[in-house]
């Protein structure tokens, strides 16, 4: 087996009653890569993403990661496993300050539970709470809003609460980043921000699997493209690849 | 020290102390409930259920055993938690409404079971003997109002707090941050359970007379009020709130009846006017923490990291 492979779909399939929102799809995604995830609306491609999260299982086939199955698993170990993600409809805990969202974030990089609370005075607890606080800023950095720590997330402009979500997921350490549209609703120039954002974090050793309908970000920064549609994939491959590849054409402009 | 401490209290008219301990016992039980439905979003109609369920351990401990008062509410608290938990492990599942229908049941079944046990006397109740305790209870408890009042507002700003805070925010998300959402909703109910139970322990050893069915519904309802009229999820607001509807029976005594049209009034007039709660958006322990120094602003983060690089 390919050690180099992070993530790994083998034949999974998901059905919610008739409709099969991904059919059998099998994928791979490369350690240290930018994979990118595109296809029609109502492709599949979010439910792609909570299958490898977790939050559904799939009716059948197999989740590696890191060659460990995590199909099965409930979501909360599969994000301590090491995947972090955002939601395309942003899931951000609105009445509380971007620092504490991503000092949530950072919940598994911490081990004080109820105890560490009651016992909050004691130096190696408040270490603990430090060195998270700590961690948090610097993620909040890599996405340029340190200067919003203490505003509530729900009061951030919405290109902001987007980048505030992805320095969330940071927080969590993970091997592998799963963004779900994160240039939905941003203006052309905000775009050019995040896809040097998403460039300085595949620089840090995070693999990025990132859905997206913005053709220009997605060519831009992908090394490799997969395309869904009716829950098939039915093309993978480099940019250009993709680009080229008639039945991607045919999904995108319609059966002429 | 007895002398001394019954000395102060013979001083105060009895019918204010006996308002002075209603808060205590009070802000105890609104704490509690504010960890489970203000700070986890986990909305409890049933409170007032393991209020009875410590009270009744509680008076059984000091009339079985002559325990003294300290270890009693501890144990007493131990019981509640763990009927709290063993309750909260299956219906937590539930989220809104159902959660709050649930809690409504178990708290019909708790009056029932208590009606119709010897141990607890049924529908006679029992006759609660003074508590074992060289302090008076007056200050037993208020010293026990101030450690829960410690207590909440550690768990608040604690790696812990922000995991119920998230689960309060959105369960999904706080799933994907890798938080056990299951697990810390049961340890948040075991948690604010405690405390009902040290609440009720501390009501029947004061009110010494108990009966099942004076931890009904409308009881459960007073401790909802004062959380709201607080402001759900403030600990300041807890206290206040608690304050002021501990005290306020009180004052509407010529109005007994018509209180419930009252409190009704109250929170209709909070939900449309404060819906964050007297003292919501106030962050009053963030502020003390500040000035105490305890925690830095981000500022002070940012001035050692440059001095770091
Ligand atoms: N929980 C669910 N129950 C039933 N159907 C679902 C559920 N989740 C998704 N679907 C269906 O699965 C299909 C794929 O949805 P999905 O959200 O994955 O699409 P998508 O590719 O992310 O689309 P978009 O680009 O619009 O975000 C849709 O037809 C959707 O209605
Ligand atoms: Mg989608």
């Amino acid at each position: 087996m390919n050690t180099n492979q992070i993530l790994k779909l083998d034949n999974v399939t998901i059905k919610f009653g008739g409709l099969t929102a991904v059919d059998s799809v099998n994928l791979s995604v490369e350690k240290g890569t930018i994979q990118a995830l595109i296809g029609p609306n109502g492709a599949g491609k979010s439910t792609m993403f909570n299958l490898i999260t977790g939050i559904y299982k799939p009716t059948s086939g197999t989740i590696s990661f890191n060659n460990h199955f995590v199909s099965g698993l409930p979501t909360y170990k599969i994000a301590a496993a090491g995947i972090g993600r955002t939601f395309q409809n942003i899931r951000l805990f609105t009445e509380l300050t971007a620092l504490e969202n991503v000092m949530i974030g950072a919940h598994t990089r911490g081990r004080w539970d109820l105890t560490g609370a009651l016992t909050q005075f004691f130096p190696w607890v408040r270490k603990e709470e430090g060195e998270l606080t700590e961690w948090a800023t610097e993620c909040l950095s890599m996405v340029d809003l340190t200067y919003k720590a203490f505003e509530m997330a729900g009061n951030l402009p919405y290109g902001e609460q987007r980048r505030l979500e992805i320095a969330r997921a940071l927080a969590l350490k993970p091997h592998i980043i799963l963004l779900d549209e994160p240039a939905a609703g941003m203006n052309p120039q905000e775009k050019m921000v995040l896809m040097e954002m998403v460039k300085r974090i595949r620089a840090t050793g995070v693999t990025v699997f990132l859905v997206e309908h913005d053709m220009k970000f997605v060519m831009g920064i992908s090394d490799r493209v997969a395309v869904l549609d009716y829950g098939v994939k039915i093309a993978d491959g480099t940019p250009e690849e993709v680009r080229a590849n008639p039945k991607v054409i045919e999904a995108y402009l319609g059966k002429s | 020290m007895t002398e001394f401490l019954q000395g102060l209290l013979s001083n105060i008219n009895p019918y204010i102390l006996q308002i002075i301990v209603n808060i205590g016992i009070g802000i105890v039980l609104a704490l509690g409930l504010n960890v489970i439905t203000g700070l986890t979003g986990q909305l409890s109609l049933g409170h007032a259920a393991f209020m009875s369920v410590g009270a009744f351990t509680s008076a059984l401990l000091t009339i079985k055993l002559g325990m003294p008062i300290t270890l009693n509410l501890l144990v007493t608290g131990a019981v509640t938690a763990l009927v709290g938990a063993l309750i909260g492990y299956p219906i937590l599942r539930l989220t809104g409404d159902y959660l709050a229908i649930c809690t409504l049941g178990f708290a019909e079944i708790v009056k029932v079971v208590f009606l119709n046990l010897d141990i607890t006397n049924r529908a006679l109740g029992l006759s609660v003997p003074p508590a074992n305790s060289a302090i008076p209870m007056p200050f037993v408890v208020w010293g026990v109002a101030i450690l829960a009042i410690i207590l909440v507002s550690f768990v608040y700003n604690s790696r812990f707090g922000r995991a119920l805070k998230a689960i309060r925010g959105d369960e999904i998300a706080a799933e994907a941050m890798g938080i056990n959402v299951a697990r810390y909703k049961v340890q948040s109910f075991a948690l604010g359970t405690f405390l009902a139970g040290v609440g009720g322990g501390l009501y029947a050893h004061f009110i010494s007379y108990i009966n099942p069915s004076d931890f009904g519904f409308l009881k459960s309802i007073d401790i909802l009020s004062m959380i709201v009229l607080g402001g759900l999820g403030s600990i300041p607001g807890a206290v206040i709130g608690a304050g002021v509807l501990s005290a306020a029976p009180e004052f509407l005594r010529f109005m007994a009846n018509y209180r419930m049209l009252v409190y009704g009034a109250l929170l209709v007039f909070m939900m449309l006017f404060r819906p964050n709660g007297l003292m919501g958006g106030v962050n009053f322990t963030d502020m003390v923490l500040r000035a105490l120094g305890r925690k830095p602003h981000l500022k002070t983060v940012l001035q050692n990291r440059e001095v770091g690089k």
